[in-house]
C-alpha cells in the first residue's frame, strides 16, 4: 500500500513548498523541502520553489490541453493562459536568480522530488540541479519564452487551435525547464526527448497539411538517431561510476578517468552525436530547414532561441569529459565551425524568409558548438543567449512580415508562398517598427559593434584562435562575412527597394499590407533592447572600453572543474591569434568584416532585379546547387531512406513471406502432398483392400518363418 | 481479509471466478452475455488488485501460497502461489480482461454465448499458467490457454481466420508437446534421483541435473517459449494471428499471452537448466535471436499496409527487448524486462483498441484508408499519439523505463549487442511516427471517414485507465519495480549458484545414462523447427 | 469334446483348407452374399483351430472360440444389414462395382 503515501508525499512536498514560498519564509532548505531525500552538494543555495518552476508550466498545458477538448471557441482562455504560465515559472525563476546574485551561492544545490528509477545499483531521482549554468539557461528560457508567449497570443489570435497551440508550447517550455533542471543524465534526457516531442507536435501543429506533418516526423526520426547516442552515452557513463548524476560524475571525472582514454573520448563522440542532432549540427542538421513548416513563433522560440541550444548546454554540463577527451573537443570544435560555414552559404542563396533563418540558426549553432569544442564554454554560453535574443526576433519579425503578406494575399485570393522574399521588398514603409527591429537584430547576428552579437562571436572567433585552432579560425572568420551578407540580403530584398506584392498577388495587394498590432510589436521592441544590450555583460579588457567581465564570473564555478582538467594537462590560450595580433586588432578585423559584408550583401541585392517566384527562373551553377542546400537531403534519401526502405520490404515479402513462411506452408503442403499418395492407394474398391491385406499377412507371415 | 489475500485462497477465486462466469455466459440469454462477462471480469479485477497490496516486498518466497494433492500416485499437486515474477502478469491479466470484454460489444454480433465463455476459459487459462507451482498443473493450463484462442481467431476473425487460427494452433502445439515430454523427462529424472514421483515446482526446481542433459530439456521448453515470445524465425505465426483475431483476441494475445513465453523462460528455463541457460553459446543466439528481433521486426513493421500487422510487429521487436533484459542477467536487465511486458500489456493493449474502434467504424485495418482523423475524432487522435509514444519508448511513459532498464542492464553484460539494441529507438520512430502521420494527421482526403465519431463514452473508459497507467510507471515506476526486485535477484542469485553448480555429466552416470533414452526425443521437432536452437544444442551434445 | 492329440495334423489340415477356400472365396467371388459366407468360413476355421490347440494347451482356446462365434454373429447382423441396405438402393450386390469406401 506504500505507493498512494509515496506519491502522496511527492505531492505534498511540492504544495507545502510552495505555501511556505507564498507566506514568504525565505531561506528554507531544500533539504526540508520538496521531497524526500534532498541533497545539497557543496554549494550553500538553498533554491525557492523548485517543483513550481516546473508545475506551472504543466499545469498551463495541462488547462490548455483540457480546453482544447472543452471550449475550443474561447480563445481568450487560452491566450491569458499560456503566457501566464510561462511568466509565472520566469518570476520563479528571477526569484532564484536573485537569490542566486545576492548571496554569491554557486551551488550546485540538488532537489530530489522523487525517487524515479531504483534498481540494483541504480538509483535515478527526479533531481533538479541548481547551479550558475543551469541558472542562466532557466533565465532564458523562462524569459524568452514568455516574451514569446505573448506575441504568440497575437499571432495565432485567428487559429481555431489556439488552445492546443498553447497547450504544446507550455508543454514545450515544461519539458526545457527539465532539460536544463535535471540533476542527472536521464532526467535531462526525458526533457531532451520531451522537447523533441514538442517540436514534432507544433512543426506539425496544421497537421491537416501533409508536408508539415511530414516535416515534423522527419525533425523526431533525425533527432532519435541523436538520441541513440544519448542513450549508448549514459550506459557507457554508467557502467564506469556506477551512478549517472552530474555532480558525481563531475566531481570525480578527473580522478577516474584516463585523460584522452577510449571510454571518455566515446562517451564525448556519442554525446556529439546527440547533441548534433538537437542542435541541427552536421551530419543531423536536414530536419531544422523543414522544421520551419510550424507556426512563426514556434521557429522562434524551439528552432532558434531554446531547444536547439541544448546541445550546447549539454557539451558545457559535461565540459569535464569534453576536457578530458581532446580528440572529442576538437570533433566538436570541426564540426560547429564546419556547420557555420556550410549552412552560411546555403543561407545565402534561399528565398524563403524563414529558411535564411533557419539556415543562419544552424549556422550561428555552429559558433557555439566551436566555442564549447575549443573548451570556452562561457563565450559558448554567452553566444548562446544573446542568439537566443536576436534571433527570436529575426523570426518573430519575420512573422510579422508573414503574417502581414499572407493578409495581402488572403485578401487577393492569392494562393502564393508568403514566405517568398521574392514578393516583398520595401515594406520598410509600412512596417517601420518590424523593420527597425529586425534591423537591430540584423546588426547584432552581424556581429556590428556595439550590438550583442559583436561580444560574443567575436568572444569565440578570438578564442578558437588562441586555443591553437588556425584553420577553424580563418573558417570562422568566412562565415561570419557570410553571415553579415546573407542577412543584409534578406534585409534588403524585404524591407528596401520596390514593393513586389502587387505584382504577386494583383493590383491593391499591397494596400493589406499592414504593421503588426501591439501585442506582437513590443514583444519585438523587448528583444530589440536586448539584442543591443545583451552583449555588455561581457566585454573583453582588451577593448578600450570599460571591462566587464560579469558572465564570467558568474558561469566560472560551473565551468571550472572543465578548465581545471585543461589547464592540468597544459591546454591553456595563448593570447594571439594564429596571424599575430592582439584581441583587439581581430576585434577591430571582424568589425570591418562584417560592415564589408553587409555593403556586400546590400550591393548583391541591388545589382540585379529581383522577379517573383511565378517570373523567376531557375538558378544556374553554384547558385543552383546553394538553392537546393547542396543537394544533402537528395543524398540522404538515396544513400540512407531509399536502401532502408527496400531493405524493409526485402525483410517482409522476402525473408518472412518468402522464406519463413515458405518453410512454415512447406511443410503443410507436404503434409498434404503425402497424403493425396496415401490417397491414392484408397480405390474404394473391396476387392482390392482384401487382396492387399491378403498379401501383407502372407508377407508378414512370411517375414515371421523367415 | 488479509488472511485471504495471503493464502491461496485469493488466487483460488481468481481462478474459479471466471469458470463460473463461463457457466453463467452459457445460461445467460444470448443478448446478455456480454453483460455477464464484463461484470465477471470487473469483479475479478477488483478482487485482484488488493493482492499488488498485499504483497510483501522484499521476499523473493512465493506468496499467496497454497498446495493440495490432487493425484497423488503420480505426485502432482494442485500448487498456486505468485511471487515477484507473476504479480504484475497476474494484474495485468486481470486488468485486460475487462477491457478486452467491453470492446467485444460492437464488434461480436453473432454467437455471444459462446465468444464470452471463450473469453473467461482463457482468462482462467492465463491466470492458471501464471500461477501454477506444479508442472502438470501448468501444462494442463498452458493448454486450456491455447485452446480458447483457437477458436477466438478461426470463429470470429478475419478473412483468413482459418489459415491464421491453424497457423497459431500448430506453432504452438508443436512447443508445448516437445515441452510435455521435456516435463515427463524431469520428473523421471526426479525419479531416478529420489526414488518418487513429483511434478511440484518446489522439487523440480532442486533437481541436480547433469550439464550435458540440460541443454536437451532447455531445449524443449526454450523451444515452446520461444514460439510464444515469439522469437525472430518463429514469429510468423503472429502478424496473421493478430490480423485476423477479433479485437479483443489481439489485445489478449499481445497483452497477455505472448508474455507466456518470457515467464516460462523466467520460471522454469533459467532456474531449471541454470547450465544450459548460462551458457555463453545458449547466451549468445538468444541475444542474438532478441537483437534481430528487434531491428528486423522494426524494419518489416514499417512497411505494413495494415495497422494491425504493423502493430504485430512492433510486439516482436519489444518482446526482442525483454529477451535482452532476461537474458543480460543482472537487475537492471531483468527488471526491466518484467516491467517492459507489463509496458507492452498496456501500450499495446491499448493501440490494438483504439485500432478496433476505428475498424468497427470504418471495417478497414488499411493504413491508406485513414488520414486527418485527428480533425474528426480529436479525442481519438490524443490516445492514439500518446499509446504510440509509450510504445516507442518516450521518456515520462512507461515504455521509456523499460527500455531503458533493458539496455542499461544488457550494456552491462554485453555491450555491443546493447548499443546494435538501441538503435532500435531510432527504428521505432521510424515504423511508428509514419504510420501514427498516415492515420491521424494528414489532409482528410476519404470521404467515408468525414462523419466518422469520436470515441463514446464506453470507449473512453477503456482507454483512459491505460493512458492513466501509461504516464504512471513513466514518471513513477518504483512501486512497481520494488515488487519484482527481490524475485528477480534471487532469480540472478540462484541462476549464477547453480549454473557453477550443476553436475558434470560423468559425475551422475546412472542419472544421465537412464535418461539418454528419454531426451533422444526433443531431437524431432528441433531439427526442422528452430535452426537458431538447434546451433548451441547440437554443439553440446557433441562434447 | 476335445480332438485327441493324434487328430490334431488333421484338424489343422482341414482348418487350413477352410480357411484357403475362404481366403480365395473372398478374393475371387464377387457377390457380396457369397464373400459373406467365405468370411463366415475363415473365422469357423480359426475356430477349429482354437478347439484342436485347446487339447494340448488348456481351455483357454475353447473359450476363445465362444467369442469367435459371438463376434461373427454380431458381424453377421450388422454386415447383412449393411448389404441388404445395399441391395435396397442398388438392385444388386456386385462388390466390384462399389469403389466409394474411399478417404
Amino acid at each position: 500500500m506504500e505507493m498512494i503515501p509515496a506519491l502522496g508525499s511527492a505531492l505534498a512536498g511540492l504544495l507545502q513548498e510552495a505555501a511556505h514560498g507564498a507566506a514568504g519564509a525565505a531561506g528554507q532548505g531544500a533539504a526540508h523541502g520538496a521531497g524526500q531525500a534532498a541533497g545539497d552538494h557543496g554549494g550553500s543555495f538553498t533554491p525557492i520553489l523548485p517543483g513550481l518552476i516546473l508545475l506551472i508550466p504543466l499545469i498551463g498545458a495541462a488547462v490548455n490541453g483540457l480546453g482544447a477538448f472543452l471550449w475550443r471557441d474561447r480563445r481568450l482562455v487560452p491566450s491569458w493562459v499560456g503566457p501566464l504560465a510561462v511568466g509565472g515559472a520566469f518570476a520563479v525563476v528571477l526569484a532564484n536568480f536573485l537569490r542566486m546574485l545576492e548571496t554569491g551561492a554557486a551551488g550546485p544545490a540538488v532537489v530530489t522530488l522523487w525517487s524515479w528509477l531504483s534498481v540494483g545499483g541504480l538509483e535515478v531521482g527526479v533531481d533538479l540541479l541548481f547551479d550558475r549554468l543551469s541558472m542562466v539557461m532557466m533565465l532564458v528560457v523562462t524569459g524568452v519564452s514568455t516574451v514569446i508567449h505573448v506575441y504568440s497570443a497575437g499571432y495565432m489570435r485567428d487559429d481555431p487551435g489556439i488552445s492546443r497551440f498553447f497547450a504544446y508550447l507550455n508543454l514545450f517550455v515544461f519539458f526545457m525547464l527539465v532539460l536544463v533542471m535535471g540533476g542527472n543524465f536521464p532526467v535531462t534526457f526525458v526533457g531532451w526527448e520531451g522537447v523533441g516531442l514538442c517540436s514534432y507536435l507544433l512543426i506539425g501543429f496544421w497537421y491537416e497539411n501533409a508536408e508539415y506533418s511530414s516535416a515534423g516526423k522527419k525533425a523526431f526520426i533525425v533527432n532519435r538517431i541523436g538520441d541513440f547516442g544519448f542513450l549508448v552515452a549514459m550506459f557507457l557513463l554508467f557502467a564506469m561510476f556506477g551512478t549517472l548524476d552530474y555532480v558525481p560524475i563531475i566531481e570525480s571525472a578527473a580522478d577516474e578517468l584516463a585523460y584522452g582514454g577510449i571510454t571518455v573520448t566515446a562517451v564525448t563522440l556519442l554525446l556529439l552525436l546527440a547533441c548534433t542532432g538537437k542542435s541541427a549540427q552536421i551530419p543531423l542538421y536536414t530536419w531544422l530547414p523543414d522544421a520551419m513548416a510550424g507556426p512563426t513563433p514556434v521557429s522562434a522560440l524551439i528552432h532558434a532561441a531554446t531547444m536547439v541550444t541544448a546541445g550546447v548546454y549539454l557539451v558545457a554540463r559535461s565540459g569535464v569529459l569534453f576536457a578530458m577527451a581532446p580528440m572529442s573537443q576538437a570533433a566538436v570544435a570541426t564540426v560547429g565551425a564546419g556547420t557555420a560555414l556550410f549552412a552560411a552559404t546555403i543561407a545565402l542563396k534561399q528565398y524563403d524568409i524563414k529558411k535564411v533563418l533557419a539556415y543562419s540558426t544552424i549556422s550561428q549553432l555552429g559558433y557555439m558548438f566551436l566555442a564549447v569544442g575549443v573548451g570556452a564554454y562561457t563565450a559558448g554560453i554567452f553566444h548562446l543567449t544573446t542568439h537566443a535574443f536576436f534571433k527570436a526576433l529575426l523570426f518573430l519579425g519575420a512573422g510579422a512580415v508573414i503574417h502581414s503578406v499572407e493578409h495581402a494575399f488572403h485578401e487577393q485570393g492569392h494562393h502564393g508562398d508568403p514566405n517568398d522574399m521574392r514578393s516583398h521588398g520595401g515594406l520598410m514603409s509600412v512596417m517601420p517598427v518590424t523593420g527597425t527591429t529586425m534591423w537591430a537584430a540584423t546588426l547584432a547576428i552581424a556581429g556590428v559593434f556595439p550590438f550583442a552579437g559583436f561580444f560574443s562571436k567575436d568572444e569565440i572567433i578570438w578564442y578558437a584562435g588562441s586555443y591553437g585552432y588556425p584553420i577553424l579560425w580563418g573558417v570562422s572568420l568566412v562565415a561570419a562575412v557570410l553571415t553579415a551578407a546573407y542577412m543584409a540580403r534578406l534585409m534588403f530584398m524585404t524591407f528596401h527597394g520596390e514593393n513586389r506584392t502587387d505584382e504577386a498577388a494583383g493590383q491593391g495587394a499591397s494596400s493589406a499590407l499592414h504593421e503588426a498590432p501591439a501585442v506582437m510589436t513590443v514583444p519585438l521592441v523587448i528583444l530589440a533592447v536586448l539584442s543591443v544590450v545583451g552583449g555588455w555583460i561581457q566585454i573583453p579588457e582588451a577593448l578600450p572600453l570599460p571591462h566587464v567581465s560579469w558572465l564570467h564570473d558568474w558561469l566560472h564555478p560551473a565551468v571550472e572543474p572543465a578548465l581545471a582538467v585543461a589547464e592540468e594537462h597544459g591546454v591553456e590560450a595563448a593570447h594571439a591569434a594564429p596571424l599575430g595580433g592582439g584581441e583587439a586588432v581581430w576585434a577591430g578585423v571582424s568589425l570591418v568584416l562584417a560592415v564589408g559584408g553587409i555593403v556586400a550583401g546590400a550591393a548583391w541585392v541591388r545589382s540585379k532585379e529581383i522577379l517573383v517566384p511565378e517570373r523567376a527562373a531557375d538558378d544556374r551553377g553554384l547558385a543552383r546547387v546553394l538553392n537546393r542546400k547542396w543537394y544533402v537531403d537528395e543524398l540522404y534519401e538515396r544513400v540512407f531512406v531509399g536502401p532502408l526502405l527496400a531493405l524493409s520490404r526485402a525483410c517482409w515479402r522476402v525473408v518472412d513471406d518468402r522464406i519463413i513462411d515458405g518453410a512454415v506452408n512447406g511443410l503443410g503442403y507436404a503434409g498434404r502432398a503425402l497424403g493425396w499418395v496415401g490417397s491414392r492407394l484408397q480405390s474404394g474398391r473391396i476387392g482390392t483392400y482384401v487382396l492387399v491385406f491378403t498379401l501383407g499377412v502372407l508377407a508378414v507371415l512370411g517375414g515371421l518363418v523367415l | 481479509m488479509e488472511s485471504f489475500y495471503s493464502s491461496h485462497w485469493i488466487l483460488s477465486v481468481l481462478l474459479a471466478l471466471p469458470l463460473l462466469g463461463a457457466v453463467a455466459c452459457q445460461m445467460a440469454p444470448e443478448r446478455k452475455a456480454g453483460q455477464v462477462a464484463l461484470w465477471v471480469t470487473v469483479l475479478e479485477f477488483a478482487l485482484s488488485v488488493p493482492l499488488f497490496f498485499t504483497f510483501e516486498t522484499g521476499t523473493a518466497a512465493f506468496q499467496s501460497f497454497g498446495a493440495v494433492p490432487w493425484i497423488e500416485a503420480w505426485g502432482i499437486q494442485y500448487a498456486v502461489g505468485v511471487d515477484g515474477i507473476s504479480l504484475l502478469l497476474v494484474l495485468l491479466t486481470t486488468l485486460t480482461m475487462p477491457l478486452a470484454v467491453a470492446s467485444s460489444f460492437r464488434y461480436v454480433d453473432r454467437h455471444q454465448k459462446a465468444y464470452y465463455t471463450l473469453l473467461l476459459l482463457l482468462q482462467t487459462g492465463m491466470l492458471g499458467v501464471f500461477t501454477a507451482l506444479d508442472l502438470f498443473l501448468f501444462y494442463v493450463f498452458w493448454e486450456v490457454m491455447l485452446i480458447p484462442m483457437y477458436f477466438l481467431i478461426g470463429i470470429w476473425g478475419g478473412e483468413r481466420r482459418i489459415y491464421s487460427a491453424i497457423k497459431f494452433f500448430l506453432f504452438t502445439a508443436v512447443g508445448s508437446l516437445l515441452m510435455l515430454v521435456a516435463i515427463a523427462g524431469l520428473v523421471y529424472l526426479y525419479y531416478q534421483q529420489t526414488g518418487a514421483v513429483s511434478f511440484a515446482y518446489r522439487d523440480l526446481v532442486q533437481l541436480q541435473i547433469a550439464r550435458g542433459t540440460q541443454f536437451w530439456l532447455f531445449g524443449a521448453f526454450a523451444l515452446a517459449f520461444a514460439i510464444k515470445v515469439p522469437l525472430f524465425p518463429l514469429h510468423t505465426w503472429l502478424p496473421d494471428a493478430h490480423v485476423e483475431a477479433p479485437t479483443a483476441g489481439s489485445v489478449i494475445l499481445a497483452g497477455v499471452l505472448l508474455k507466456t513465453g518470457i515467464y516460462g523462460f523466467l520460471r522454469f528455463g533459467l532456474p531449471f537448466f541454470s547450465h544450459a541457460a548460462t551458457h555463453p553459446a545458449v547466451v549468445g543466439t538468444f541475444l542474438t535471436l532478441g537483437l534481430v528481433g528487434i531491428l528486423y521486426a522494426a524494419w518489416v513493421a514499417a512497411v505494413q499496409p495494415d495497422v494491425k500487422s504493423l502493430i504485430a510487429y512492433t510486439s516482436i521487436a519489444h518482446l526482442g527487448f525483454v529477451v535482452l533484459g532476461i537474458f543480460a542477467l543482472n537487475p537492471q536487465g531483468m527488471e526491466g524486462g518484467i516491467l517492459q511486458m507489463v509496458n507492452h500489456g498496456l501500450s499495446t493493449g491499448a493501440l490494438f483498441l483504439l485500432v478496433g474502434m476505428i475498424y468497427e467504424r470504418r471495417h478497414t485495418r488499411l493504413i491508406e484508408e485513414f488520414g486527418g482523423l485527428a480533425r474528426v475524432m480529436p479525442f481519438f487522435a490524443f490516445s492514439f499519439v500518446v499509446v504510440a509514444l509509450s510504445s516507442i519508448g518516450l521518456p515520462a511513459t512507461n515504455g521509456f523505463v523499460g527500455e531503458f532498464l533493458i539496455l542499461l542492464g544488457t550494456f552491462r553484460s554485453h555491450p555491443v549487442v546493447a548499443t546494435l539494441a538501441a538503435t532500435g529507438v531510432i527504428f521505432a520512430a521510424y515504423y511508428m511516427l509514419p504510420m501514427v502521420q498516415r492515420v491521424v494527421l494528414n489532409p482528410l482526403e476519404k470521404e467515408e471517414n468525414e462523419e466518422l465519431e469520436d470515441l463514446d463514452a464506453r470507449e473512453r473508459a477503456i482507454i483512459v485507465p491505460l493512458l492513466a497507467l501509461i504516464l504512471l510507471i513513466g514518471v513513477y515506476p518504483n512501486p512497481f519495480l520494488d515488487r519484482t526486485s527481490a524475485s528477480a535477484g534471487d532469480l540472478i542469485r540462484r541462476v549464477e549458484e547453480r549454473s557453477q553448480a550443476a553436475p558434470l555429466g560423468a559425475a551422475t552416470g546412472r542419472a544421465e545414462l537412464a535418461f539418454d533414452g528419454v531426451a533422444v526425443l526433443p531431437d524431432d521437432g528441433d531439427g526442422g523447427e528452430g535452426p537458431g536452437m538447434t546451433g548451441p544444442v547440437s554443439v553440446e551434445t557433441g562434447e | 469334446m476335445s480332438v485327441p492329440p493324434e487328430y490334431l495334423p488333421l484338424s489343422l489340415v482341414v482348418s487350413a483348407t477352410l480357411f484357403t477356400i475362404g481366403v480365395g472365396g473372398v478374393l475371387l467371388r464377387r457377390n457380396a452374399i457369397i464373400i459373406f459366407l467365405c468370411i463366415e468360413l475363415m473365422l469357423n476355421a480359426v475356430n477349429l483351430t482354437f478347439v484342436a490347440f485347446a487339447r494340448q494347451l488348456g481351455v483357454d482356446g475353447q473359450v476363445f472360440v465362444f467369442f469367435v462365434m459371438a463376434v461373427a454373429a454380431a458381424e453377421a447382423a450388422v454386415g447383412l444389414a449393411i448389404i441388404i441396405s445395399v441391395f435396397r438402393h442398388y438392385e444388386m450386390v456386385d462388390v466390384e462395382r462399389f469403389d466409394l469406401l474411399k478417404w
